[in-house]
């Protein structure tokens, strides 16, 4: 068995370090959030205009007037302080925040990344990711090795259409940690339970061990 | 100066004369957060059409900017995020509402440039991707940026916690989103606060928006609010 899920989010919150201002995609990278240490102060972004993002509120707590960048409603905790979304983006393209965690369709060898469209479906749009992946200093991926239907996630050349040119740091999926350093993808972690030859069966760009 | 030229009544008499076909509104809010709510509501009344609306997104089935998708007053919108709503797939698949996007910081920094009076600015939001497609490029410090175009609208209409009678505003926590740059980036601008209250009542360094970029401001009566996502934690 390579990574669980909490054991991925156990992994990428290693790439973490105090004092961080950090930015967390929607999904899987939210729960990067629970493996923290105590000891360690990680402030975390939340592009709709807030530093400081406290947990979930209780139900009495709810308020309208305080939302995540995935609309789920959130709460403050004393160190927060609010903006608007010019100014949030500023800090974003700006090179203010330390490290984003995201999660992806497609990661090419070279750091392309493609998370915001699948051609001939609805598209959504790319909200503040395109602005997120050029900004900040370091993007991690988080996601799964292959997609649902086996098909490799980790490619020579994204096919699907791009939400920045070689924009990837670190790719965390279930079978191992991949860094991208000028242009080439390295292998420096295996899965526990996870053999080379099975990452490179399910893995079609060229990796460097 | 006379501070109680700016105020007005309700969303109607606040908008009375600004509405024409065609015309491009700027709507303040991110999700359901901070929209003006009353304001949508009057425009849907008003039965103005053609509208290009740039917002960040385009509200719900049944309320915010969905509103105006029910009577198919949006001919275009101008937005990062979409799609939350079962009538903008509907309208947007059979080809009768234009769709524009933008990445949301450059939607944000499009507004801010237009009210700040910058015709275009250089971003590396984009560059390599769709987005970049017939748009300028320049190479600066060996990285490359490409141009965005400043947005301004004929309207801006945006939603404030607290204002004065002057239109000196105070948002509050999240809703504050695009109503700040928005704001700016209108033509004319009205503002729906929560409380209206007397010019000095707010201490001016806690104004978070000087009025001198609202021309219109009423106070709206029950502001619903309503919550996309609620999600709570048990203890």
């Amino acid at each position: 068995m390579a990574w669980t899920r909490d054991q991925m989010c156990e992994r990428a919150a290693l790439e973490l370090e105090d004092g961080f201002y950090v930015n967390l995609g929607i999904g899987m990278p939210t729960l990067v959030a629970n493996y923290i240490p105590e000891s360690m102060t990680v402030t975390f972004q939340s592009e709709n205009g807030m530093l400081g993002m406290g947990p979930f509120p209780l139900d009495n707590e709810v308020d309208a007037d305080l939302i995540n960048a995935g609309k789920q409603t959130i709460t403050e905790l004393p160190e927060s302080v609010y903006f608007d979304s010019a100014t949030s983006f500023a800090m974003i393209r700006g090179g203010h925040i330390d490290l984003s965690i995201l999660g992806a369709l497609q990661v090419a060898q070279n750091g392309d990344l493609a998370n915001w469209m699948i051609p001939g479906k609805m598209v959504k749009g790319m909200g503040g990711a395109m602005d997120l992946v050029a900004g900040v200093r370091r993007v991690i991926v988080l996601m799964d090795h292959n997609a649902k239907d086996g098909s490799p996630k980790l490619l020579k050349e994204c096919d699907l259409p791009l939400t920045g040119a070689g924009v990837v740091n670190t790719v965390i999926t279930d079978l191992g940690l991949f860094e991208v350093k000028g242009g080439q993808l390295y292998l420096s972690e295996l899965a526990p339970n996870t053999s080379l030859d099975e990452i490179r069966d399910r893995t079609e760009a060229e990796f460097i061990q | 100066m006379s501070e109680s030229k700016k105020v007005f009544s309700d969303a109607k008499s606040a908008l009375d004369g600004l509405l024409s076909d065609g015309m491009t509104i700027l709507a303040g809010g991110f999700g359901l957060c901070g929209i003006p709510e009353h304001m949508i509501v009057a425009i849907r009344e008003s039965g103005v059409q053609n509208l290009t609306v740039a917002s960040n997104n385009c509200g719900i089935d049944d309320f915010g900017l969905g509103l105006l998708l029910q009577t198919k007053q949006i001919k275009k919108m101008i937005s990062s995020y979409v799609g939350e709503n079962k009538l903008f797939e509907e309208q947007f698949l059979n080809g009768d509402l234009e769709l524009e996007f933008n990445p949301q910081g450059t939607l944000a920094e499009r507004c801010r440039a237009g009210g700040a009076g910058i015709p275009a600015f250089y971003t590396k939001t984009g560059v390599g991707t769709v987005i970049s497609d017939g748009k300028e490029t320049r190479d600066f410090d060996g990285e490359t940026y490409l141009m965005e175009r400043a947005l301004t609208g004929d309207l801006a209409i945006v939603t404030a916690w607290k204002g004065d009678k002057a239109g000196n505003l105070v948002f509050r926590k999240t809703a504050r989103n695009f109503n700040a740059p928005m704001a700016t980036a209108g033509k004319v601008c009205v503002v729906e606060v929560e409380q209206l209250v007397e010019v000095g009542e707010i201490e001016p360094d806690q104004i978070h928006l000087p009025g001198i970029y609202v021309d219109r401001v009423f106070e709206g009566q029950s502001f619903e609010k309503r919550i996309e996502r609620r999600t709570i934690r048990e203890t």
